[in-house]
Formats: C-alpha cells, structure tokens, sequence
C-alpha cells in the first residue's frame, strides 16, 4: 500500500508544480484539480475518508469551480474563439490527462485488489468524527458558520454592481 | 497493513507548502496567488490529517474541516475583491495596484 501513497505524492508535487510555472490560469487550474485529487486519495490512505470526501468535494468541486468562474468572466472577448480552438489541441489537456489516469490506475488497483476498507479500520471514521466535531468542538462550528456568514455578506457588497451613489459611500 | 510514515506525509506536506509559497512570491497575477495560497491551506489540511493519523484521533480532521470553511471564505471574498480591482484597474497584475485611490 506504500506505493500508492508515493506515486499519489509524486503526482501531487508534479501537478503542484505545474500549477505554479504555468501561464495559462485555465491550464493552472486543471493541474490544481489533479494535485487536490491525488491529496483526496492521500486522505484516504492516511485513514481519513470523510475529509478525502470533503477535498473532492469543496476543494475540488466548489472552490476550483469559483476560480473557473473568474476566470472565465475576465477573460477579454477578443481571445475567446482562438483559446477555444487551443484547448482542442491535444498538448493542451495531455498532461492534467496523463496524471488523471495514473489516479485512476491507483484507484483501478484499489478496487480490484479487494482492500478497499482498510483506511476505515486503520482510521477514523465519519462517527467518530461527528462525535467530537459536536462534542467538545462545537464552539468551533459555530465560529466557523459566522466566518462563513461573514464570508457571504463580504462577497456580495464587493461584487455587487458599482451605482454613482454606491461608490460615494465607498469611497468614504 | 498500511504503514506510511507520518514524517513522509509531513514532508509531502511541507513541500506542497513551499511550492505554494514560491508561487505567492513569485507569480504577479492575482489569480495565481489566490490559487498560491489555496495550495498552502491544502497543505496545512495535509498536515493535519498526517498528524492525526499519527496518533489516530480525529482533531486533525476537525481542524482540517476548519481549514476548508475557512478556504471557502478566503477565496470568495478573495474573488470578489479580484473582480472588483480588475473593473478599476483593467489588469490582474498585483504590481499595476500599488496606489490606494480613496
């Protein structure tokens, strides 16, 4: 199982160093994809499913698809036909491409070999989780749903559209 | 069964960090150091669960739930105000922002 856990590692590195070397942010962002997804498989070799499910899910899922949608609304209109016609090259999606199917050949492997289970045994589950996050940690997840509420609110009065009257008030 | 060492997960981690950090301070576009610091919170989660896992509690996964409300908040306030800066100044380079206007 250690071989899993370093060829999960090298991607990671790899990916994360693409990530930063790149020029592309669209590019970027799908190495990003690939080094969070191989982080998720270290999660769940290192016996934490539920957080390997959660990076899958809010980091791979909700927070690239954010910087996608950024992205993709700074993106002048002038280039937009021509990086359409880019990503159908081949060199542009043979590497987030070629890392992916490793991690599918890791998780292949998983799967056929029958040892599925064995993070859930070594580690610690989803119930044991949830009975200290609202055990002893419950001021905690508290904190955390006003952060987030915070989080909300701050989002929307930056991104909301600039009036004459609105940007008095800003500009204070 | 499993025996990964917590020192190799922690040095993954702390390369995960470094090559975030290197892309903080090195990269101009505010796009890539949003995604700079979001490899560095990564790692810090990665880092937490190797510590839990080392002694097979689940205070790393709590703190690593913390670290990902946290990131969700971070980079959409972070965005917003990327947008917001891009509508005043045109471009996405960090540099061209360095007059506060107001």
């Amino acid at each position: 199982m250690n071989v899993l856990f370093y060829v999960a590692a090298a991607v990671a590195v790899i990916c994360t160093f693409m990530v930063i070397t790149n020029v592309n942010p669209v590019h970027a962002l799908l190495y990003l994809i690939v080094s969070l997804l191989s982080v998720a498989l270290i999660f769940f070799l290192l016996g934490a499913p539920f957080a390997a499910a959660l990076e899958v899910i809010v980091y791979a899922g909700a927070i690239m698809v954010l910087f996608v949608f950024v992205v993709m609304m700074l993106n002048p209109e002038a280039h937009t036909i021509q990086s359409r016609k880019q990503l159908l090259r081949p060199r542009m999606w043979f590497g987030p491409a070629v890392l992916a199917a490793i991690l599918l050949g890791e998780l292949i492997y998983v799967l056929t070999t029958g040892s599925v289970s064995f993070p859930v045994n070594a580690g610690v589950g989803p119930h044991a989780l949830s009975r200290a996050l609202f055990g002893p940690y419950v001021l905690g997840v508290e904190l955390a749903s006003i952060l987030l509420l915070a989080g909300l609110v701050g989002a929307y009065h930056l991104a909301r559209p600039e009036t004459p009257t609105a940007a008095e008030g800003d500009d204070r | 069964m499993i025996s990964i060492p917590t020192a190799h997960a922690l040095f993954l981690a702390g390369i995960l960090f470094l090559l975030g950090l290197v892309g903080v301070m090195v990269r101009r576009n505010i796009i890539f150091i949003l995604l700079g610091l979001e490899i560095m919170l990564n790692a810090s989660g990665l880092a937490f669960i190797a510590a839990g896992f080392h002694w097979g509690r689940p205070d790393g996964q709590i703190m690593f739930l913390f670290i990902l409300a946290m990131a969700a908040a971070e980079v959409s306030v972070g965005l917003a105000l990327v947008l917001h800066l891009y509508h005043r100044i045109h471009t996405l380079d960090a540099d061209q922002a360095d007059r506060m206007r107001g």
